[in-house]
């Protein structure tokens, strides 16, 4: 039968008030690309939509883009969400997020940030690693 | 929302019963294992059987981009707040290349949902989930009956299929539900291109969504124009030519006008069905469909490991070697995996052999 080697299941999401969504799109390409199904939610999600999809698509990791500066609060919110939820699933950012910022993030349960830099490789390693990481 | 906490490592009985109490991550959990397939599938299958068989099973099919996700949305959304408990399983195509998938489905409902979120207490009622193809449709044969059946086990009514109307799979999917909705759109073509898709003898209900759009009535015409020649030519669409004419619904998904009007005449099709003594057959065809494909792939992975095996080589070897031909290969091949005839006094009831 199939194989235990499953494709990972992401879900994208712009949470909050930000219509920046070129970035998300060409990440979801990305991943998709990279072997993984891409539950794409598009915009202007809140924390509670974000853990409802997760939840019904048996999320392996969720995917934040974030262009508007609200990630200081959205970001530990979203993870405070899924703890509410009970949902151990890793979450990514990616986006314009300022260097100092990141380490604050990670303190908060984010699992990964990604910047503008970043490749296609590091995108879907980052992914993977972040799921490996909370299994 | 269901607070039973649930183990990582929880057993399929576990996840079973935490999903029948209302927990919706151990649902979740177990669409993956049924999506994986294989043993843990069979045992949800097993487990689910005697809780099903109460659901309105109805499948939306259509072209891509004739809206048959925002139309699930508004139908979702109009049934939760009927008090209805609606599940959805939207099917969207896996790359044949890297075996990854964007799964949209969600972000067209998810423009018509937003009420679903807003009014947690209608959200609790309903459950979508996305499953990609992945490339084998054998798997999708299998893996959507058994999701669906996990559905109607867990109280979901009705469970909606979404799938492109493309593949047979995609399109046995459908045409295997109670009710099967075909969605067509102004602008896609006559008739004459919908009669090639192949789509329109499956339907039981047809859409035509964007009816704001020019062009729309044009539709209607051609759709009823060619339900008046298969009524002509004895080629009734539906369930052995007893009367039944697809009535066509006309429906704006994305202003949000009509979505009443095409679940009334997908209620209206099954009364229909009740009355004309055909929702046994159909219930009969779809298990017919699923017993059939479960055989299949069971089949052929034996297949698969007959032609891995040491006689399945060397019978290739003397293929090419001359001394057989691939008919008589296949012959001996298909002997040794299952005995050279099927017993005719079978009996159904008995424990299967191995």
């Amino acid at each position: 039968m199939a194989g235990t080697d499953l494709p990972l299941r992401v879900v994208l999401a712009k949470l909050g008030l930000d219509g920046h969504d070129r970035g998300i799109k060409v990440v979801a390409r990305i991943l998709r690309d990279a072997g993984m199904e891409v539950i794409y939610l598009g915009l202007r999600q809140t924390t509670d939509s974000i853990v409802a999809a997760a939840e019904q698509e048996d999320a392996d990791a969720i995917g934040l883009s974030m262009h508007n500066a609200g990630h200081m609060t959205l970001g530990p919110n979203m993870v405070k969400a899924l703890r509410d939820a009970e949902l151990e699933i890793p979450v990514i950012i990616g986006g314009i997020v300022p260097d100092d910022d990141v380490q604050p993030l990670l303190d908060a349960g984010i699992a990964a940030v990604l910047g503008p830099g970043a490749s296609a490789e590091e995108v879907a390693q980052t992914v993977r690693d972040a799921v490996s990481a909370a299994v | 929302m269901a607070t039973t906490k649930l183990s990582r490592n929880a057993s399929i009985d576990e996840l079973y019963t935490a999903a029948r109490g209302g927990n919706r991550r151990a649902l979740g959990r177990l669409l993956t294992l049924v999506e994986r397939g294989g043993r843990d599938a069979e045992t949800i299958g097993e487990l689910a059987n005697p809780d099903a068989g109460a659901a309105h099973i109805v499948g939306i099919t259509g072209a891509p981009g004739a809206g048959k996700s925002t139309l699930t949305g508004r139908l979702v959304v109009h049934l939760a707040g009927a008090g209805r408990r609606p599940a959805v399983l939207a099917v969207d195509p896996s790359s044949p290349l890297t075996g990854g998938a964007i799964l949209g489905d969600r972000i067209r409902m998810s423009d018509t949902t937003e009420d679903l979120t807003v009014a947690p207490e209608v959200g609790d009622r309903t459950f979508i989930r996305s499953m990609a193809t992945r490339g084998h449709s054998g798997g999708l044969a299998l893996a959507v009956p058994l999701a669906v059946r996990l559905f109607d086990a867990m109280g979901y009514d009705p469970v909606i299929i979404e799938t492109v109307g493309v593949g047979q799979v995609e399109v046995d999917v459908v045409a295997a539900a109670d009710t099967a909705v075909v969605v067509m759109t102004p602008g896609m073509g006559d008739a004459v291109q919908a009669n090639k898709a192949g789509l329109l003898e499956v339907a039981d209900v047809f859409v035509v969504n964007k009816a704001d759009r020019p062009g729309a009535n044009d539709v209607r015409r051609d759709l009823d124009l060619m339900l008046d020649l298969s009524h002509l030519t004895g080629q009734d669409t539906t369930d052995g030519g007893d009367g039944y004419r697809p009535p066509i619904v006309m429906c704006s998904a994305l202003e949000g006008t009509g979505e009443a009007d095409v679940w009334a005449a997908v209620e209206a099709h099954l009364i229909s069905l009740d009355e004309r003594g055909q929702r046994l057959r159909r219930r009969h065809h779809r298990i017919r469909t699923e017993v059939r494909a479960r055989m299949s792939q069971a089949l052929a992975n034996r297949i698969d490991e007959a032609m891995d095996s040491d006689v399945g080589r060397e019978l290739v070897a003397h293929v090419t070697d001359g001394a057989l031909s691939p008919t008589g290969a296949s012959a001996k091949l298909l002997d040794a995996l299952l005995g050279p005839q099927l017993e005719p006094g079978l009996d159904p009831r008995s424990e299967p052999r191995s």
